[in-house]
C-alpha cells in the first residue's frame, strides 16, 4: 500500500495501533483485560459480589475465552447504582461526568479519569483519521455539547487531531448554514437526518457548501441507501461512527474510507457477539447482540456490557490494511428501544409519562416518521371513558398535559394524537407499541 | 328541568361522523339536536336523543368513547334579542356557560337552546328566577 501513511487516506501517528499484527493486538488485549477485571473486582462492590456469587476471582480470567464465565452488565445496573455506585476510583481522580437518559427517566452517569479522557481523545483521533480527516480541516461539530457525550467527545478528538473545531453544538439551522458557508467548514459532525435537513435549507438559500468533504454521522440508525443519497446529492462522504456513553461515548468504532463496516478499537474495547436470548457467545460472522468490555477505562470499567445493538463481527481483513475487526452497521436493537433525534427512548418511558397524566394506562402506540430528513415521534393515545369529557377545554388540557409530560420524561417533543378506542391494534401477548415508518 | 346529553369522542378522519349516525339509524334512535365541537385533530359530538341511556349503551358497545351529561334546555323567544334576556339573567347571577348550541325547530315562535353549565343547580335557580322557560322534557316538535 503506497498511500497507507497519507493523512488524506486515513493516517495519523495515533492510527498506528489500528495496524498492529493480530498476535500483538491480542497480547495487549489479554493484558488489559486481566487488569480491568482485577480493578473491577478490587474496587467495585457490584462486580465483586457478582463474581463471588459464581465463585469466581480475577485469576479465573486467563484467556479472552474465560471472559464468557463472567456475568453480563446491563443498563439497569447503572441505573440501580446511580449515580456513582460503579466508580472504581476516588472522586478526586474523576475529571469529567456525563449522563444519558435511562429507562425510567432517571439518567445514568458515567465518569472519566484524565487517563480515560486521553483514551477517548485517542480513539476519536483514530476515527477522524480513518475518515480521511486531518490537520487543516475545519470541523463543524453540530453534536450537542453538554451531558450528552457526542459533542465533547468529537470536540476533544478533533482538537487532538490538529484540526480546527467550530463548537457550534446542535440546533439553530440558520446559524449552522451561516457557519458552513462563512467559515468554510470541510467536515461536519451531526446526525445524518439533521445533515439532510441542513442541506435542504442550504440549497433553498443557495448556500455554497462545496468545500464540505466529510460527514461524521452517528447517534441514530441510518442505512446504506441514505448514505448513497447523501453522497450523490451533496458530494459529501458520509461515515458511520459508533459509540455509547456506558463504554466511553463516540469512538468505540468507526468506518474507514472503504465504508465496509466499522472497525472496533479493539485495543480499548473487547467485543463479543452473543445470542440475546441464551447469552451464549457466537462465533465471528454470526449475527447477535454486541457485548463490550472496556480494556483501558479506570474510572468506570465495564465488564461484558450488553449494548442491545444487533450486529455481526467481521474478521476478514479490510482493504485499508487495519487489523481491527469490523462490525456491520447497526440497524436494529435486541430490545424495543428506539433512537429519535439522537435520543434513546424506551416505550416504558412513554408509559411512565402517560401514567403521570391521568393515573390510568390507556392504550397507546408510538409512530415514528421521517419527513424531510427530520424524525418525528407521534404518540397516539386512546381516549377512554375515564378521561373523556364533553367539554373541549378538558380534552385540550388532557392533550396538552400528555405532551408536556412526554417532553419532561423523554427530553424531546412528541406529537400527541387522541384517537378513538378501537383505533389501535390489539395483539395477543406483547402489544406492538412502536410503529417505525422511517425509511432509513 | 334537565335533559340528558350523550357526547361521543371523534377522531378527525373522514367517515367518523357517519359511523355514529349509522349506528343510531340502525337502532332507530331519533336525534333531536346535535352539535359538533371540533379541534384540528379531534372532535366531540354532542347529541340530544329520545332515549339517552339506550343510546349511550349502544354507542359504547359499538366501540365509541361515550359520556352522558346533564344539560339544560331553554325556550327563548324566536326574535331579535330573545337569547340576550337569558344570557343577561345568567350573567347577573355570575353563572358561566361552558358551551351552548341551538336545536332545530320546525315551527313555532320560540327557539330551543341547549346549555351546559358547571353549576347546574345555581344556573336553574337563575333561569327560573328570571322567568325563563326551562324544558323538562325535550321535544322540539
Amino acid at each position: 500500500m503506497s498511500t497507507w501513511n497519507d493523512p488524506a487516506n486515513g493516517f495519523h501517528p495515533l492510527s498506528a495501533a489500528d495496524y498492529l499484527p493480530r498476535a500483538r493486538l491480542e497480547e495487549v488485549q489479554l493484558q488489559r483485560l486481566r487488569s480491568t477485571v482485577a480493578l473491577a473486582y478490587a474496587r467495585v462492590e457490584h462486580f465483586r459480589s457478582r463474581m463471588d456469587e459464581r465463585g469466581l476471582t480475577p485469576k479465573d480470567v486467563q484467556t479472552p475465552a474465560d471472559l464468557a464465565r463472567l456475568p453480563f452488565t446491563v443498563k439497569a445496573d447503572l441505573r440501580d447504582t446511580y449515580p456513582f455506585g460503579l466508580l472504581a476510583c476516588p472522586m478526586e481522580e474523576v475529571v469529567r461526568l456525563h449522563a444519558s437518559s435511562g429507562t425510567t427517566g432517571r439518567p445514568i452517569v458515567v465518569a472519566y479519569t484524565q487517563a480515560d479522557i486521553e483514551v477517548w481523545k485517542e480513539v476519536m483521533v483514530r476515527a477522524f483519521a480513518s475518515f480521511g480527516v486531518h490537520r487543516g480541516d475545519i470541523i463543524q461539530n453540530a453534536y450537542g455539547y453538554g451531558l450528552f457525550t457526542g459533542g465533547l467527545g468529537a470536540h476533544y478528538g478533533a482538537e487532538a487531531l490538529g484540526a480546527t473545531v467550530i463548537p457550534i453544538s446542535g440546533g439553530n439551522t440558520e446559524r449552522q448554514i451561516m457557519v458552513m458557508q462563512d467559515f468554510g467548514a470541510t467536515v461536519i459532525c451531526c446526525t445524518p437526518s439533521y445533515f439532510l435537513h441542513l442541506v435542504e435549507r442550504a440549497v433553498e438559500e443557495k448556500i455554497d457548501f462545496s468545500r464540505m468533504r466529510v460527514g461524521v454521522f452517528g447517534a441514530e440508525p441510518w442505512s446504506e441507501a441514505m448514505r448513497q443519497r447523501i453522497q450523490d446529492d451533496t458530494g459529501v462522504r458520509g461515515y458511520d461512527i459508533y459509540g455509547l456513553s456506558e463504554i466511553i461515548g463516540p469512538g468505540v468504532g468507526a468506518e474507514c474510507v472503504h465504508q465496509v463496516g466499522l472497525h472496533l478499537y479493539e485495543d480499548h474495547f473487547f467485543p463479543e457477539i452473543i445470542d440475546p436470548a441464551s447469552g451464549a457467545v457466537l462465533p465471528d460472522g454470526s449475527e447477535g447482540e454486541l457485548v463490550l468490555t472496556t480494556l483501558s477505562k479506570r474510572a468506570m470499567p465495564m465488564i461484558r456490557y450488553r449494548t442491545r445493538d444487533v450486529t455481526t463481527l467481521i474478521a476478514e481483513p479490510c482493504a485499508c490494511g487495519r487489523t481491527l475487526r469490523r462490525i456491520k452497521r447497526i440497524e436494529r436493537r435486541s430490545d424495543d428501544m428506539f433512537i429519535i433525534r439522537g435520543v434513546n427512548v424506551f416505550p416504558s418511558q412513554v408509559e411512565t409519562a402517560l401514567l403521570r397524566v391521568d393515573g390510568t394506562l390507556p392504550h397507546y402506540a408510538i409512530v415514528l416518521t421521517r419527513e424531510k430528513g427530520l424524525d418525528d415521534m407521534e404518540v397516539q393515545v386512546e381516549v377512554t371513558a375515564e378521561v373523556f369529557s364533553d367539554k373541549m377545554r378538558a380534552l385540550e388540557t388532557l392533550h396538552r398535559n400528555l405532551g408536556q409530560e412526554l417532553e419532561r420524561v423523554l427530553g424531546i417533543r412528541a406529537t400527541v394524537t387522541l384517537v378513538e378506542p378501537r383505533t389501535l391494534a390489539r395483539s395477543e401477548g406483547k402489544a406492538k407499541r412502536v410503529i417505525d415508518k422511517r425509511k432509513i | 328541568m334537565e335533559v340528558a346529553q350523550v357526547s361521543v369522542f371523534l377522531e378527525n378522519r373522514s367517515g367518523g361522523l357517519v359511523e355514529v349516525v349509522d349506528v343510531l339509524a340502525r337502532n332507530a334512535i331519533d336525534m333531536k339536536a346535535l352539535s359538533l365541537a371540533d379541534m384540528a385533530d379531534f372532535g366531540i359530538l354532542r347529541l340530544i336523543v329520545d332515549d339517552p341511556e339506550r343510546t349511550r349503551v349502544i354507542l359504547k358497545e359499538a366501540g365509541f368513547t361515550v359520556d352522558k351529561t346533564r344539560v339544560v334546555a331553554v325556550e327563548v323567544p324566536d326574535r331579535p334579542g330573545g337569547l340576550g334576556e337569558t344570557l343577561h339573567a345568567l350573567r347577573r347571577n355570575g353563572i358561566n356557560v361552558e358551551y351552548m348550541y341551538s336545536a332545530a325547530r320546525r315551527k313555532g315562535e320560540s327557539a330551543i337552546i341547549i346549555f351546559r353549565f358547571d353549576e347546574i343547580g345555581r344556573a336553574l335557580d337563575a333561569l327560573h328566577g328570571a322567568g325563563v322557560t326551562v324544558l323538562d322534557r325535550f321535544d322540539p316538535l
